[in-house]
């Protein structure tokens, strides 16, 4: 039963949310999460119920972790409340879980950041904990600090039941006093983990795992792992058959699955069933038609790990590519991480140097050898590109004004 | 045309432990730069566990956050003789944010922890109430003759320099050192800023007259046409939203 004074606090948190975002004084999504929080303490609590609750966080692809599991679920039958458009801050997840008040199950996705805060208040019964990398150090600070919280939830709650990706060495740290369900993804991105999260030496990574030379930290056995395509669990090897590209994508599938099939007992073949259906989530691949009547889809990408296997997924293409940044307070205002992104990638590719940082984007491209042309319009700038099936990989202000007008 | 015997060897040291602020763009450009020119030159990758060497020409020290900082010092202090022999005999030191603070004699961590740098210029950095971050314009020192460095900034530093140091430059607007109203350090062949974004791909004519430093010869003008209409958005940036970026990170850091 919602209380009035939770009403009064959805109300009150959603009106600073728009007057911070008109105004431009940020996102919006934290301050109305802070006032939602300071009128109702309880809102969350309120919210939720006895629903069982699983939280997703991840710095990468918590959007669509958080939609394959849900899907998992429903596809055996199972009532899901989810916050899946995103909105992964007090604020989202009071509405998500509102919106689906009688759910058997609430699968809520959670800014990383915000995860401490919210695990107590929703009673929490599962975390699914995917990868932690560098994303906007101006205002989120280093990852370190970030698992660090992580880490005490695991500590403080031994009754949380934990999924958690293996190869991830902050996730491991985080996770391991929770004693977690382990699943090996894979680890692309490895330059916010040169150091042990225990000791601080350098960490030694061999070509499936990684290990600390001195204190004995280093990657749990698991007999979970992603094998290509292919969802290793236990003696099971799972064809995991997704509509959604990428080999990120794949990751994501992989830790969904693991926690439907291993935590919340789905038969199998319902679970892959379910994350295979899946082709769009939160507009990630939408598309939009152009003037000319081609289509183009539109990617998102929030930090350097993101770029990464974008870009590795672009390389071999000969339609044009558009790269949308912008340096707003939720893409991260500086966008040096442009030079830690191998762009190099795209040589030889028809590419747009797009968004309001497209000179930033064009002065990079022309140290790594990329042609390209200027132009601040992305939908303009794909108009020029040639062939069908241009893409625009876009940052996150960009990515939402690009997807807003078309679902 | 400048011609030398071997190529030039740009060291990016330690970059999985000072890359955190796209570090490698500062190499990226130095190495470019001479190569548009027919210079012949190479980027040095030195891993963290390797042994920096003496045969560098420039020796790169980037940003990094707290725990590789440690590992970072430790390593630099390692290699501190072949460091101060290869600067000894004409090899660049530049170093940014993290890799700035290490150049120097120590810094001091919120807690009191003191961490021991290179000493190889005369600075010392304790840990400030809060976090400089946003854009930066600097006022280079005259000796350089260098246009305006635009750059962002994003650290907790403050640093004094000893009484013989002169900074890079004088800050226009940002924070840069903290202290004094100045950013860096300037000393023969040895640079050292808060700027990053990174700093070289902005400011070219620097990264320039570093590497006229290596190569003993003032280098030909490139064609920087892009980069010009780069450092025109980023200055009108700084003077234009400066003042409400500064309210907006005070807001950030009280929430």
């Amino acid at each position: 039963m919602t209380r009035h004074r939770t009403r009064v606090a959805l109300a009150a948190g959603r009106a600073a949310g728009w007057a911070s975002r008109v105004t431009g004084r940020g996102a919006g999504s934290q301050v109305s999460g802070r006032v939602m929080l300071g009128i109702e303490p309880d809102l969350l609590a309120d919210v939720v119920g006895a629903r069982r609750v699983a939280l997703v966080s991840a710095t990468n692809g918590k959007t669509t972790t958080t939609r394959l599991l849900a899907e998992a679920l429903r596809a055996n039958g199972t009532s899901v409340a989810t916050n899946h458009t995103g909105a992964n801050m007090p604020a989202g997840i009071a509405a998500g879980l509102a919106r689906v008040p009688d759910s058997d199950v609430a699968i809520i996705e959670v800014d990383e950041r915000w995860l401490p805060k919210v695990v107590d208040p929703l009673g929490t019964d599962l975390l699914v904990l995917g990868n932690l990398t560098r994303d906007q150090l101006d205002r989120f600070g280093e990852v370190r600090v970030i698992a660090a919280g992580w880490r005490e939830v695991c500590t403080a709650h031994p009754e949380i039941a934990v999924v958690a990706n293996s190869s991830d060495p902050n996730v491991v740290w985080a996770a391991e006093p929770a004693n977690p369900v382990w699943v090996a993804l894979g680890a692309p991105w490895r330059s916010d983990a040169a150091t042990c999260p225990c000791c601080a030496a350098l960490l030694t990574w061999s070509a499936d795992r990684f290990d600390c030379p001195s204190c004995g930290f280093g990657q749990p056995d698991s007999p979970n792992r992603l094998d290509g395509d292919v969802l290793v669990l236990g003696a099971e090897r799972i064809p995991m058959h997704l509509r959604l590209p990428g080999s990120w994508n794949r990751m994501n599938a992989a830790l969904a699955l693991t926690a439907a099939i291993e935590h919340f007992e789905v038969p199998i073949g319902r679970a892959v069933e379910g994350v295979a259906e899946v082709e769009v989530v939160s507009g990630r691949f939408s598309t939009r038609r152009l003037p000319d009547g081609r289509d183009v889809r539109v990617l998102l990408a929030k930090n350097p790990a993101g770029w990464t296997e974008v870009l590795r997924w672009l390389e071999d293409r000969t339609a044009g590519v558009v790269l949308a940044v912008n340096a707003h307070v939720a893409d991260g205002r500086d966008p040096s991480w442009l030079w830690d992104v191998p762009y190099e990638l795209l040589r030889g590719v028809p590419v747009a140097a797009s968004g309001e940082r497209a000179l930033d984007v064009a002065v990079r491209l022309e140290y790594g050898g990329v042609a390209c042309f200027v132009e601040p319009d992305p939908l303009a700038a794909a108009a020029r590109l040639p062939g069908d099936g241009v893409d625009i990989v876009a940052s996150y202000t960009q990515f939402t004004r690009l997807t807003k007008r078309s679902w | 045309m400048v011609t030398r015997a071997s190529a030039v060897r740009v060291g990016l040291i330690f970059p999985e432990l000072l890359g955190t602020y796209g570090d490698r763009g500062n190499a990226v450009v130095l190495v470019e730069r001479c190569r548009r020119r027919g210079i012949d030159a190479e980027l040095v990758e030195v891993a963290a566990a390797d042994a920096i060497p003496e045969s560098l020409d420039v020796y790169l020290f980037g940003g990094g956050e707290d725990d590789p900082q440690v590992m970072a010092a430790a390593g630099m202090r390692a290699s501190r003789a072949a460091i101060e022999a290869a600067h000894r005999a004409g090899a660049v030191v530049f170093a940014v944010c993290a890799g700035f603070q290490l150049i120097g004699h120590t810094y001091e961590a919120g807690d009191g922890e003191r961490l021991d740098g290179l000493g190889l210029v005369d600075l010392a950095t304790s840990a400030g109430p809060h976090r400089l971050i946003g854009e930066v314009v600097v006022e280079p020192d005259p000796s350089l003759g260098l246009p305006v460095l635009t750059g962002f900034e994003n650290h907790g530093g403050r640093t004094t320099l000893g009484p013989g140091e002169r900074p890079l430059g004088r800050v226009r607007s940002g924070g840069g050192n903290g202290v004094g109203g100045v950013d860096g350090v300037l000393r023969e062949r040895i640079v050292g800023t808060y700027l990053h974004g990174p700093v070289l791909p902005r400011n070219p004519a620097l990264a320039d007259r570093m590497l006229g430093w290596v190569l003993g010869a003032k280098l030909a003008p490139l064609e920087d046409e892009l980069v010009e209409r780069l450092r025109a958005e980023r200055l009108e940036d700084a003077s234009a939203t400066g003042w409400r970026a500064r309210r907006r990170d005070l807001h950030l850091n009280r929430g």
